[in-house]
């Protein structure tokens, strides 16, 4: 295992596309995370007569329709948007994975049952479901991250039952049940590790999208509420003043399109790391 | 084939609607508070007098059945906000421009994908790939609703070319079905590529190539049924996406569609509006996957081969 891993490091630091994006992801986290502590202004301190003022020497971003930092806004929004990110990814992963282990383990008409119902769940519009959820519960931000992760699970769902309905054919799983192991441990000890590398994957995958999900339903207002914001309600902010104040859109615009940009150079290395059998068949 | 449609129909299409609708009907009812509830406390006489009114005082598998009965009927309830308004009627006015938006967006996402993924297989990594798998990174990493603005700030406020607000006619829609389409055209680019770049290092390929045909046909009149397969499975999904992604497009570019509906029924919690739009949704994808699924079936036998058992 350790080999394995070792082996699909070196492979991904020599994939240059993948290592700058690492880097550039790496950087953006930093920024957000630390940024704020050393700039001098909070990102709630409104300055009324340097309001809308384009990018210079005290504001290096520029500042928004009310006079605030938006350098310091756009980093603290980001941890937002990495958090919700984060959070919503664990839940699609914690559903995702226990439901298609547990039915790829368990084969025969559970496992056609279990896959059926995510054949129905795949059929709907996962997006308005969310809004739904959001409709009927008071919005917050954990009810946000539940509700993307109790739609995003059903891919992991179907990649981890595929894998697990492979791998339980096999000697190693078979020689497990011979010395008695119970079914719990023989699914979280030796059939997941052996997934492992596919959930990474799909991981990288995933974040993304949760992340263009959280910003879309934020843009909408949805999303994160005032006083708080992410990068999607900074958007929707800079929309509507892009005609005058184009800066006000572009700054949170490109600070998504990196992170994004650096998510799929690192998503496509790791795929390459990973599973190196499927390199460039994609 | 004709088995096949009718299991698809029969055993799957129906039975999921009717999931659907159960499902989000429950939902909506059994989860605790009364959609009148707001900030200014209502008096509780009030608060009953309107329950009364929309039939929700009754128990829920009355409410159930009256609603069902009514959504077979076309009758998807009343407005709770909107009070004279029906949710049928709210969806008859938008309903269409909405669908004409994603279609629109779809379409523009096969021409401009397919192209750019059979261009790229055919040279793979040569100049021709890089670029259009370049695009087609840009295209995945910018959603519409950075794209929206930012093609409004340049060609319409800057450039003057084309118009940004509005529906009426052809000019206003080109901005929306780019800002909509171009991240589904970058997904479909990527899988074109994928399925063309298998197809053609198939031995069928091979001997056409050897038999002197020029590459266009090799391309064009072989590989291409059997290559955008990826790109008909994705269908499905994709329009799932431009549906629901047209939101935030009709948002900015003030386009009377759904999206402004379903963002108001959200953020006033109307429940029926929301219902309905959940249910016209879900039977529009259930009715899509399933006409995808039939395309698979015509195109490549081995599917209907192995479901129809």
């Amino acid at each position: 295992m350790s080999s394995l891993a070792s082996d699909a490091w070196k492979r991904l630091c020599r994939n240059r596309a993948a290592l700058s994006g690492m880097i550039l992801l790496l950087l953006i986290i930093l920024a957000c995370i630390f940024g704020p502590f050393f700039s001098p202004y909070s990102f709630e301190e409104q300055d009324l007569f340097r309001a809308n003022e384009p990018p210079n020497a005290d504001y290096w971003l520029g500042t928004d329709a009310i006079g605030r930092d938006l350098l310091t806004r756009t980093l603290v929004a980001g941890r937002i948007s990495f958090a919700v990110a984060l959070a919503a990814t664990m839940v699609s992963l914690i559903i995702g994975v226990l439901y298609g282990g547990i039915s790829g383990y368990a084969g025969g008409k559970v496992d056609t049952l279990m896959m059926r119902i995510v054949d129905v769940l795949y059929a709907l519009p996962f997006t308005l479901f969310v809004i739904l959820l959001i409709t009927l519960f008071q919005r917050s931000l954990v009810l946000l991250f539940v509700a993307i992760g109790a739609v995003e699970w059903l891919t992991m769902a179907r990649i981890v039952r595929g894998e697990v309905l492979g791998l339980r054919q096999q000697e190693f799983i078979e020689a497990c049940r011979v010395l008695g192991y119970s079914r719990s441990r023989i699914l979280l000890r030796h059939l997941l590790p052996n997934v492992l590398g596919t959930i990474i994957i799909y991981i990288t995958l995933t974040i993304p999208s949760v992340m263009l999900l959280e910003a879309f339903l934020s843009f909408l207002g949805l999303g994160v509420q005032p006083p708080m914001s992410s990068w999607g309600s900074l958007i929707k902010d800079g929309v509507g003043s892009m005609e005058d104040y184009s800066w006000q859109l572009l700054v949170p615009g490109a600070a998504l399109f990196s992170t994004l940009l650096a998510l799929n150079f690192l998503g496509d290395g790791l795929r390459d790391a990973l599973d190196p059998r499927r390199k460039g068949a994609e | 084939m004709l088995r096949f449609v009718f299991h698809r129909l029969f055993i799957q299409a129906i039975p999921t609607l009717w999931a659907v609708a159960t499902l989000s009907f429950l939902l909506v009812r059994l989860v605790p508070g009364s959609p009148f509830a707001s900030e200014k406390e209502l008096p509780p006489q009030t608060m009953e007098a309107l329950e009364r009114a929309y039939g929700l005082d009754q128990p829920i598998t009355v409410q159930y059945f009256r609603y069902m009965g009514g959504v077979l009927q076309g009758d998807f309830g009343p407005s709770l906000k909107m009070p004279g308004r029906t949710v049928s009627e709210l969806i008859a006015t938008t309903l269409p421009i909405s669908m004409e938006l994603g279609m629109l967006a779809l379409l523009y996402a096969l021409v401009v994908g397919i192209s750019l993924g059979v261009l790229a297989a055919m040279r793979p990594n040569g100049p021709g790939d890089s670029i259009s798998m370049g695009i087609a990174l840009f295209g995945i990493c910018i959603p519409s609703f950075v794209l929206g603005p930012i093609l409004a700030l340049v060609f319409g406020l800057w450039l003057n070319w084309l118009p940004v607000l509005g529906w009426s006619d052809s000019a206003h829609r080109v901005l929306p079905v780019i800002a909509l389409g171009s991240i589904y055209a970058a997904y479909i680019a990527r899988l074109a590529r994928g399925g063309m770049l298998e197809e053609l290092s198939k031995d069928y390929v091979r001997t056409a190539r050897s038999k002197g045909m020029s590459e266009a046909q090799v391309v064009l009149r072989h590989a291409l049924r059997g290559g955008i397969l990826p790109v008909i499975s994705f269908l499905g999904p994709a329009a799932a996406g431009l549906l629901t992604g047209a939101f935030v497009v009709e948002m900015i570019f003030q386009i009377p569609g759904m999206g402004r509906i379903i963002v108001n029924a959200a953020l006033n919690r109307d429940q029926f509006v929301m219902l309905g739009c959940v249910l016209v949704f879900g039977a529009f994808m259930v009715l899509f996957n399933t006409l995808v699924d039939l395309l698979l079936a015509w195109l490549n036998p081995r599917i209907r081969m192995g479901e129809a058992k």
